[in-house]
Formats: C-alpha cells, sequence, structure tokens
C-alpha cells in the first residue's frame, strides 16, 4: 500500500485514541529505552561499519543496528539509529556512497531504530514522479521514503488534534498491510517481510535477495532475550515465528555457516547457525513455562522456578532496560492471553 | 683497512647473515605436516562418545548443567544441525585426521600463517602469525574462530577469539560464544600434542584443560567430508527437542553404570583435582544394574 497524506489524515481520522497516546503509556521497559537510567553517552559513541558481503553494510553504535544497502541507484538504510546520532550515521553512509538516500525502512517502532528517521530522511531524496507524486506534489521527491508496516505510522503519529509522539517528519511516508511487500532497487529484489505480533504489532525484516543479506530488527539480537513490547502487541510465538522464517529463508554455505548472513537488531554479525542457538533457547523457553503453565503455576510461581537459568549468565539481566524477570513474565504473558 | 680486507669482512658477514637468517625459528617444532590422532586417549569420550548425564572433571556452573540436563541427543537430528561443524577448540577431539600447513610470504619468506584441516565436516583453521588485531566484537564468529599465533619456546601458542557456540562434552555441556580458546601446539619428534584450554565466563566457574595426541603420519589420504542434510524423523518445523527442568530420566545411567556417586557425576571445578577421590569415599552410590545401560 502506497501510503500517502491524504490517507494518513483520513486514517489517522478513525484510528483509536489510545493508539495516539500509545507512547506515553508505553511498558515500563520501553519507557526506558526512550530515556533509559543507564542511556550511553552518544557525545563520545561512534558510528563503526562493518561490511557484510554484496552490496550491503552494517553500522553499529547508533543504537539499534543500521543495514545500508549502496549501489548505483543510490542508498537504502534498515533502521535509522536514535536521534543523537543523526549526523555520525550520515556520515557514516557518506563514506560509503556519495549517492542519494532514496529510502528507509522501519523494522519496527521504537525509537533506537526510528530516532534518526527525521534527521535522515530530509538529508535524502525520493525519486518522485508517475504515482509516486499523487497529491502530494514535487515536493515528495523532497526527503527519502520511509517504509514501515503499517502500525508502526500508527504509533509514530496521531489522530488529527492530538499531539503525536514523534514529529511528522519521522514518521513512514509509505506503508504496507500485506504480509510482504517486494521491492528492486541497487539491481537487487528485495522482500520486506511482515512478521506478526512478534517484538511489536509492528515487525519487518528485509531480505536483499542477490547480497544474501537479512536484516532481521529486534526479532533476533544477540545480546539479551528478546524483548516482547506486549502493550504494543508483541507475543513470544510471533518472536519465534520470526525466528524460524529466518531459518527457513537462510541457506548456509559449508558446515552450516556462512551462505546467508543475518544482521540482528543488536549485537554482532550473524548467519543461520547463530539464528539456530537463539531459536532453540527462545523455544526451550517458551516449552518450559508453558508446561508450567499446563501444570497450573502462577506467575509468580513460574518466575521462583527459574526457567531461564541456564540462558542466563548469557542473555540475563537484572537491571537496564530488559530484565531476565520482564521476559519471562512477558513470555508467561503471551502464553497465558492465548485463546 | 685495504680495499682486499673490506671485500673480505663484507663476504663474512654476508656469509653469517645468510646463514643466520635462512635458519627458521624454532624450526624443530614447526608442526606442519599429515597427522592421525591416537584414540586410546579418552577413547569412550571421543568414539562411542560420552554417556548422558557424564560431567565428570568438567569445571562447570550450575547454567552448564542445566543446559546439559536438558539437552535431547536428537537435536542433532534437526536438519538445521546434521552438518554444523565441531568449533575449532573442541575439533582436535574428532574423528578426524590432520593436516597442518605453512602460508609463506613469497618476498620474505616469513611465516605468515598456519592452515589446519581437520578430515572431520572438512573443518579448517586459519592461524595468523603476522601480529594481526583480533577483529571487533561486533564481527561475525565462525566455528573456526579468529586464531593468532605465536611462538612461546618450542610451543606454538594460538589464541582464538569470536568462536560461535559449541559443546565442550558432547553430551550437551556447552561452551558459549563469549569464550575464548588458548591452544598450546607441541612437537616431539613424530608426537604432537594439542593442549586446549578454553576460558568460558558464562559456562565454566575455572579454566578447562584438555590435550589430544597425534602421531605423524605423512603417507594418509585425507578424505573428502561432504554433508547432505536429510530428513531424518518427522516432526513439525520449529519444534525442539529437549527435556523438561528435572524431567531427564537418563542421568542416572552413567553414575549407575559405573558405581559412581551421582553427585561426582554432576562434575564441577572440584571434581577436576584429585582430592576429590576423599570426598567421593562419603558419597552414595547407586545400585549397579545387571546389564549396562546406555542411552547416549
Amino acid at each position: 500500500m502506497i501510503y500517502r497524506s491524504w490517507g494518513r489524515r483520513r486514517l489517522l481520522g478513525i484510528l483509536p485514541a489510545a493508539l495516539s497516546v500509545a507512547w506515553v503509556c508505553a511498558p515500563s521497559h520501553a519507557r526506558a529505552q526512550q530515556n533509559p537510567p543507564s542511556t550511553p553517552d552518544y557525545s563520545k559513541a561512534e558510528v563503526h561499519i562493518l561490511p557484510v558481503q554484496g552490496n550491503i553494510y552494517m553500522l553499529v553504535g547508533a543504537g539499534g543496528n543500521i543495514t545500508v544497502q549502496a549501489g548505483n541507484d543510490g542508498v537504502l538504510l534498515v533502521d535509522t539509529g536514535v536521534a543523537q546520532m543523526s549526523d555520525k550515521v550520515l556520515a557514516a553512509v557518506r563514506s560509503i556512497s556519495e549517492k542519494p538516500i532514496r529510502y528507509i525502512i522501519n523494522t519496527h517502532v521504537h525509537p533506537d531504530h526510528t530516532g534518526g528517521n527525521e534527521a535522515i530522511a530530509k538529508a535524502g531524496s525520493t525519486i518522485a514522479g508517475g504515482n509516486v507524486v499523487g497529491d502530494i506534489g514535487a515536493s515528495a521527491g523532497n526527503q527519502a521514503a520511509v517504509i514501515a508496516f503499517q502500525t508502526v505510522l500508527d504509533r509514530m503519529s496521531a489522530p488529527t488534534g492530538q499531539q503525536a509522539p514523534t514529529p511528522e517528519h519521522a514518521w513512514p511516508t509509505e506503508t504496507y498491510t500485506t504480509p510482504m511487500r517486494k521491492m528492486f532497487f541497487d539491481n537487487e529484489g528485495i522482500e520486506i517481510i511482515h512478521i506478526p505480533a512478534a517484538h511489536t504489532d509492528g515487525d519487518s525484516m528485509v531480505f536483499f535477495r542477490r547480497s544474501d543479506v537479512i536484516s532481521t530488527g529486534d526479532i533476533f539480537v544477540t545480546n539479551r532475550y528478546p524483548i516482547i513490547d506486549l502493550e504494543r502487541g508483541g507475543n513470544i510465538q510471533g518472536v519465534i515465528a520470526g525466528l524460524n522464517r529466518i531459518i527457513e529463508i537462510a541457506i548456509p554455505a559449508d558446515e552450516q555457516e556462512g551462505g546467508t548472513l543475518v544482521i540482528p537488531g543488536h549485537g554482532r554479525l550473524c548467519d543461520i547457525a547463530d539464528v539456530v542457538f537463539y531459536q532453540e533457547m527462545v523455544t526451550i523457553i517458551r516449552d518450559r513455562v508453558e508446561d508450567m503453565i499446563k501444570k497450573g503455576m502462577t506467575l509468580e510461581q513460574v518466575k521462583e522456578a527459574k526457567p531461564t537459568r541456564d540462558y542466563d549468565p548469557r542473555y540475563g539481566a537484572t537491571s537496564g532496560i530488559w530484565t531476565t524477570e520482564m521476559f519471562v513474565e512477558a513470555v508467561y504473558k503471551s502464553l497465558a492471553s492465548k485463546p | 683497512m685495504s680495499g682486499a680486507a673490506w671485500a673480505k669482512l663484507l663476504g663474512i658477514l654476508t656469509i653469517l647473515q645468510a646463514v643466520l637468517w635462512a635458519r627458521p625459528v624454532a624450526a624443530q617444532t614447526d608442526p606442519s605436516g599429515k597427522w592421525t590422532p591416537r584414540f586410546d586417549e579418552d577413547w569412550e569420550e571421543r568414539i562411542p562418545g560420552p554417556e548422558i548425564g557424564d560431567y565428570l572433571g568438567l569445571p562447570i556452573n550450575g547454567a552448564a548443567r542445566l543446559r546439559a540436563d536438558s539437552w535431547d541427543a536428537t537435536l542433532i537430528e534437526l536438519p538445521e544441525n546434521q552438518c554444523r561443524a565441531h568449533a575449532s577448540d573442541y575439533g582436535w577431539r574428532g574423528p578426524s585426521v590432520l593436516h597442518i600447513w605453512q602460508e609463506v610470504d613469497r618476498a620474505t619468506q616469513k611465516v605468515i600463517a598456519y592452515h589446519t584441516h581437520l578430515s572431520a565436516y572438512g573443518a579448517e583453521q586459519t592461524i595468523w602469525m603476522d601480529g594481526r588485531p583480533h577483529p571487533p566484537d561486533y564481527a561475525a564468529h565462525t566455528w573456526a574462530g579468529f586464531s593468532t599465533g605465536e611462538w612461546d619456546g618450542n610451543t606454538l601458542v594460538i589464541t582464538t577469539t569470536h568462536l560461535k557456540e559449541n559443546w565442550i562434552r558432547r553430551n550437551g555441556i556447552p561452551r558459549s560464544d563469549l569464550a575464548t580458546a588458548r591452544v598450546h601446539v607441541m612437537r616431539h619428534g613424530d608426537y604432537l600434542t594439542v593442549a586446549v584450554i578454553v576460558y568460558d565466563p558464562v559456562y565454566l566457574t575455572e579454566p578447562f584443560i584438555r590435550t589430544t595426541d597425534f602421531v605423524y603420519a605423512p603417507q594418509q589420504q585425507m578424505a573428502p567430508w561432504p554433508c547432505e542434510v536429510v530428513d531424518e524423523v518427522d516432526r513439525p518445523a520449529g519444534q525442539v527437542p529437549s527435556h523438561m527442568i528435572g524431567a531427564n530420566p537418563f542421568l542416572d545411567e552413567f553414575p549407575a553404570n559405573y558405581g559412581i556417586p551421582p553427585e561426582a557425576a554432576r562434575g564441577g571445578a572440584d571434581t577436576m583435582y584429585p582430592e576429590y577421590k576423599l570426598k567421593m569415599a562419603d558419597m552414595k552410590v547407586l545400585p549397579r544394574p545387571q546389564k549396562k545401560v546406555t542411552n547416549r
């Protein structure tokens, strides 16, 4: 779905008011992400560039990982990091390519992935014309297009007359509501794959078919248990479905490694074997909690049983934006609320 | 000094330089060549495979123990695990013949790297000898990891980072992807001893040290190791076999079969040391079965 301003106004008019304040009512971990007590000092942070393969680079250090696709048609970014790092992200992108930034794809709504939308989109330009001008006119080309699943826009904007949680220029300019959106850019096919009700209700993974790279957003991370933002529609079953989808798409080279490379939402560059280890961990914990629920255990009893304790030294946390306890609670509530 | 004397001195220096420069560093320890493993060392663990619940002598923490207790051997049947290689810190233990060769810079004739090839899974490792730094922490991890080497006397000391997760014992005892391995390669004539020291902040309470021995076998052939994924078991995609906490029925087999106290079989740093035998004297053992039972 190509979503332009007339449609946005119309749609926002019928959005429940609750959505407009979703950001304010965010769960504590997500609020912490917006203003975490342990916020990194971004004034001293650096953006690191890691060439991945084909047309793809990974930018690390600006919040969530950023994927850069660069080629003759221009530059496409998957996510934009936190707002404070936009200048450094732009400098890093410019060191990869001088071509215009044409597209930004947001994997989900959280500000460590969308915070740079406004500044980075303004630094780019859409190829405007044909049906990409529509009612907007020539100004359609004044910034890079920002593509996301519909609910990302819903959560970043607000009904007419209400205060939106993010500036309008940071909002997605093109949304989709189908299981997949396809595009062709820089000489390769790109699949934007929606994973329903996973990390949030607006998750997209991006598969660069020629470069053979998947950018996963926060459905897959390497530095902690998956964040399940229940209040924004997240669910453990969706996270597992997303991990299974990555495994389904990725084709390893020798010894079950290499081949398709995977850029996680946070953490290091990976391949299918790394995703399999993570999927096994999340699935085993899901199965344990499910087993405990079947035995009639309450949330407190499940927490007391510490169903994650063999993985805690690797992925757990007792403080910060996403503690082990919050993860167990989110898994429990995901499963307990299923129909 | 006359011109002839200068020429003579120069000649001597040139010969001396050639002799000194041509002398390879610790050439007697060069591990290059083809090697075959000695399976009489730790046969039970390496070839039939370790028994379920045998954690003896491993400096593991409670998290590692629970992961192994939950481990179901059918995990290896999953399509995405069938062709998984051993990581380089474990690969020496496999049913593998070994080939080691040098990569030499043509201009300087310095050794840039050693390469290893193990027949199992065709696993290869590069050990950089040119002092290059290890990659940043956001770079990819591999089964081989990223290795650098240096000589400590006659011992080649390899430091490996960027390893993928793997196991310490092939019965589910894990080694995390945050571990570092330090490998000492020692050649004594036709014998090669490889001592692997694993430092794992996630699953080990002390470094874990293990040696594996090889014998020089220049005549041996290296067979290829193609691996194709097949459907071994019909199960829904995404299903991950595991034992629920406290529900693994096989954990008592090992201590019962060998008359070892179950408490000792649970491992931990204490069980590495000789004085642990004194503690074992006061521990209860399970009745031995009439016939050895194993589900490894």
